[in-house]
């Protein structure tokens, strides 16, 4: 198999996790939105140097695994993936920053490693926050959740028809990607002079496809308007989690916890 | 019951790039009526269609839905009349659940929430398939969303169901139930298609295009054995009228 | 290159945040104004259409490696500046879901670095007045070159700035960029010319498809895109201000870049001796010191050399037994629920047979 058959299962996978019934998937998703975005917004909100308050916040994502039935290796397979950045921005910090800042034990530990570590944990929490949403919620979901959020309708529904046709498209490069690869050998045929004329086609297909969906769309009585059922109950669960959720987050965020634990077993 | 009428009078039509799609097309459905349309790969089928509820407006000539004369101003009322079946489901289910695609043509006709969720389940009970209400499109399968297609269309409670190709890619199977359930519908119904086994099978009446304009036009049992008509318009006889004779030539051989 | 949330401070992931959704609401309002509701569907085509397209490698000529194309200013160009924004930072929204490319904080810097730039500044002041009414191949090609570099350029600068204005990392300006630019620079350059080829491939495939984009989406309304720009300018300001004095007169570790900006004049005088003997006084007295008093202790007591917490191992003890007491907790909680599923799941199954 190719990378793009792996990648190409690798998101529908996600897609289809997104579809389980577990109570964490049965979660209104404009509650579990805001949760998340309250989730961020505390863990990034801790100082350069910190780690150890952090690490009650793990307690969220590892609920949300076990509860919604996710596979952790999914997850961390992804968080893999996009490290690379994070990690190339964090690295300098140890170089550059080499005042000892704790000495545990006769070993010294200089400011730099702890502000890389806090880096790392912020990173770890956030994208796993940010792929677990996906993996418990409906994309169309999250998408109605937006409108609700007041987001304009506009960019409600053309996300609705990109999260729709992205499946489709993959499908259709796929197969011209295999097509490519049957008759490439090496890296020939896999330079920019070929690649656009692939994804020359393929645009000018998806360019076809829409004039064919536009005249779907008018068929059906399109005005202009695009109207939305939203089926938008909170149910008594719902506001529970978000309760609990956020009332938790603000301790962690205001207390360290770790810290007082760490104080009472150690004396 | 008038407005079951189609009715298309000389129309011609021509591409922005030139080409001649429709050189003079005349004729008439009424009301109940089944028909095949059928020709070559580009004789003019996808164009007819786009004609019937005005996506497409006639160059010359003119196209009638019942009473009401196509143009400009009628084109939106002509739509909740005639309800198009597009031969790619992809194209055709545009939204991102099963549920959300058929509630957005009876969204558009205005009625109430309870209306609409009423007809989405009652369509997608026609087609067999209110257990993929919740499900996203790129779940189904192939037949599937041919069957969920059929019923985007059928919420909208249309007078007439026209179908472009709607038995392209289908399993055997799935080809059948396709057959069974059009035949259950009572409505007026225009079916374009190569697959002339399934012509056979659903429609009465039968209409060759070639070449933009209307080659033959009578009952689907005389027109599917006419071999030299159906040759001169690249096509072949059904199967079911030729495997007599592909019979015969296996004693010869 | 994607902003991470990691590397951002709060008050420049919300400023980001607003300017972006306030970039995304005008553009909404335009469309709404003078719709084309062929638009819609071609909009979240072309947004699918990108990412098939980013899961199509090429080889990067004479370097060997594989890159795959960003996407923003062939939107910009197929769709105009308010609809290719638009699509462009539902691109953006459904990266940081589906592959966490960025993150969810960070997707407001991550829509104004890759929308913002191609589609309010590059599209109308270089590619177009580059293209002008002659479209030929060649003059496509220069003004999609320019444009991609130029575009890109401004988007890594964009991720050095917010990166340094959060203050998590101990990178210089002048390193940090130097290392950003010149990357973008090559990269701005294969996407250069693959953009190219795209608008090109389209010219000749379906030449109307690029007549319309370029006729019925003029750009004739620059000075509309300037009052845009300076509303977002002000929007992005005035929430990080706002959000930063929250910040400052609340317990959180303060944002470095506004504590310089500002001062520290916020702060009341009596407090700043005050609070650090609270703390320490609380540190000493209590099982259960109050993080709140520590933290402001910090960010009150210097400029950015000497913000530490107190060192002392004693702290330091505590915290790594708190540590491991409370990774061993989530882990046990997570494995807890995980078994008790599967402890109901078998009975269901066993009740069921």
């Amino acid at each position: 198999m190719s990378d793009f058959d792996t990648e190409f299962f690798n998101i529908g996978y996600l897609d289809t996790l997104a579809y389980k019934e577990t109570f964490v998937h049965r979660l209104n998703p404009g509650i579990k939105l805001i949760v998340t975005l309250a989730f961020i917004i505390s863990v990034v909100s801790f100082p350069k140097y910190e780690i150890k308050g952090m690490l009650p916040f793990f307690l969220f994502p590892v609920f949300i695994i076990s509860a919604g039935d996710i596979p952790l290796r999914v997850i961390l397979k992804k968080l893999m993936v996009v490290s690379p950045f994070v990690l190339f921005v964090g690295i300098f910090n140890p170089l550059l920053d080499t005042r000892t800042m704790y000495s545990l034990y006769g070993v010294e530990i200089s400011g730099g490693w702890i502000s890389f570590a806090s880096i790392v944990v912020k990173f770890l929490l956030t994208v796993s926050s940010a792929l677990l949403l996906v993996a418990t919620t409906s994309f169309p979901g999250i998408c109605f959740a937006l409108d609700r959020l007041k987001v304009p309708r506009i960019f409600v529904v053309q996300l609705l028809f990109l999260y729709r046709y992205i499946f489709v498209l993959l499908e259709e490069a796929l197969r011209i990607v295999r097509a490519r690869n049957m008759r490439s050998f090496g890296k020939k045929g896999r330079g920019i002079r070929s690649f656009t004329n692939i994804v020359g086609v393929l645009l000018v297909r998806s360019i076809e496809r829409s004039e064919r969906i536009y005249q779907a769309i008018c068929s059906r009585g399109f005005d202009g308007r695009i109207r939305l059922i939203k089926d938008f109950r909170l149910r008594f669960t719902d506001i529970v989690f978000a309760t609990v959720a956020i009332a938790a987050f603000i301790i962690f965020r205001s207390y360290d916890v770790t810290e007082m634990l760490g104080r009472v077993f150690s004396t | 019951m008038s407005h079951h009428i189609i009715e298309f009078k000389d129309v011609h039509f021509s591409y922005p790039d030139g080409t001649e799609a429709l050189r003079g097309v005349s004729f008439r459905i009424t009301h109940g009526e089944s028909v095949g349309i059928v020709g070559a790969n580009g004789a003019g089928k996808t164009t007819l269609i786009l004609h019937m509820n005005g996506y497409l407006m006639p160059r010359k000539g003119e196209v009638r839905i019942g009473d009401v004369q196509l143009n400009r101003t009628t084109r939106a009322d002509i739509r909740k009349k005639v309800g198009i079946v597009f031969q790619n489901p992809d194209d055709q289910l545009f939204m991102p659940t099963v549920f959300d695609d058929v509630a957005f043509g009876p969204l558009n006709l205005g009625l109430s929430k309870e209306a609409v969720i009423e007809r989405v389940h009652n369509a997608l009970a026609r087609v067999d398939a209110l257990g993929l209400k919740d499900k996203p499109p790129h779940h189904l399968s192939l037949g599937q969303k041919r069957s969920v297609s059929i019923a985007t269309v059928l919420a909208m409670q249309p007078d007439i169901l026209v179908m472009d190709e709607p038995a392209a890619n289908l399993d055997p199977r799935s080809r059948r139930q396709l057959i069974s359930l059009l035949n259950e519908f009572k409505h007026s119904k225009i079916i374009a298609s190569h697959d002339l086994d399934l012509i056979l099978d659903v429609c009465e009446r039968c209409l060759v295009i070639g070449n933009g304009r209307v080659m033959a036009d009578g009952p689907a049992e005389d027109i599917l054995i006419n071999e030299s008509l159906l040759k001169e318009n690249s096509l072949e006889l059904p199967l079911s009228k030729s495997r007599s004779r592909v019979s015969t030539f296996d004693i010869c051989s | 290159m994607h902003m991470s949330d990691a590397l951002l401070s709060p008050s420049v992931g919300t400023a980001f945040w607003a300017g972006s959704m306030g970039a995304v609401a005008y553009c909404a309002k335009r469309l709404r104004q003078n719709m084309d509701e062929k638009l819609i569907p071609l909009m979240g085509i072309l947004g699918a259409f990108i990412f098939a397209a980013q899961m199509i490698n090429f080889t990067i000529p004479g370097t060997g490696s594989s890159g795959h194309i960003g996407g923003g200013m062939i939107l910009a160009i197929l769709l105009g500046p308010y609809a290719g924004f638009i699509t462009i930072a539902s691109v953006l929204l459904v990266q940081s879901l589906f592959f966490a490319d960025g993150g969810i904080l960070a997707l407001g810097c991550n829509i104004w670095n890759l929308g913002v730039f191609p589609a309010f500044i590059a599209y109308p002041y270089i590619f177009k007045p580059l293209v002008r009414n002659r479209r030929t191949p060649g003059r496509i090609t220069v003004a999609s070159v320019v444009s991609v570099v130029a575009a890109l350029q401004m988007g890594a600068l964009g991720v050095v700035i917010e990166t340094l204005l959060s203050g998590k990392t101990e990178l210089p300006f002048g390193t940090f960029s130097a290392m950003m630019l010149p990357i973008h620079l090559a990269i701005g350059l294969v996407e250069g010319f693959i953009t190219a080829g795209l608008v090109n491939y389209v010219g000749n495939a379906r030449p109307e498809i690029i007549e319309s984009a370029f006729n019925s989406r003029p750009v004739a309304y620059t000075a509309s895109i300037k009052g845009l720009l300076l509303t977002l300018g002000l929007v992005a300001l005035i929430t990080g201000g706002v959000f930063s004095w929250f910040a400052s007169t609340h317990p959180d570790g303060l944002e470095w870049s506004l504590e310089k900006v500002y001062g520290k004049t916020e702060l009341p005088a009596p407090e700043r001796g005050l609070i650090p003997l609270l703390g320490r006084i609380q540190e000493k007295t209590a099982i259960l010191p109050d993080y709140d008093f520590r933290s402001r202790s910090e960010t009150t007591e210097g400029k950015t050399g000497d913000r530490w917490p107190a060192p002392g191992t004693g702290t330091s003890a505590s915290g790594i037994i708190g540590s491991m007491i409370v990774m061993g907790m989530v882990f046990l909680i997570g494995f807890g629920i995980r078994s008790a599923k599967k402890i109901r799941d078998r009975k269901e199954f066993k009740s069921r047979v």
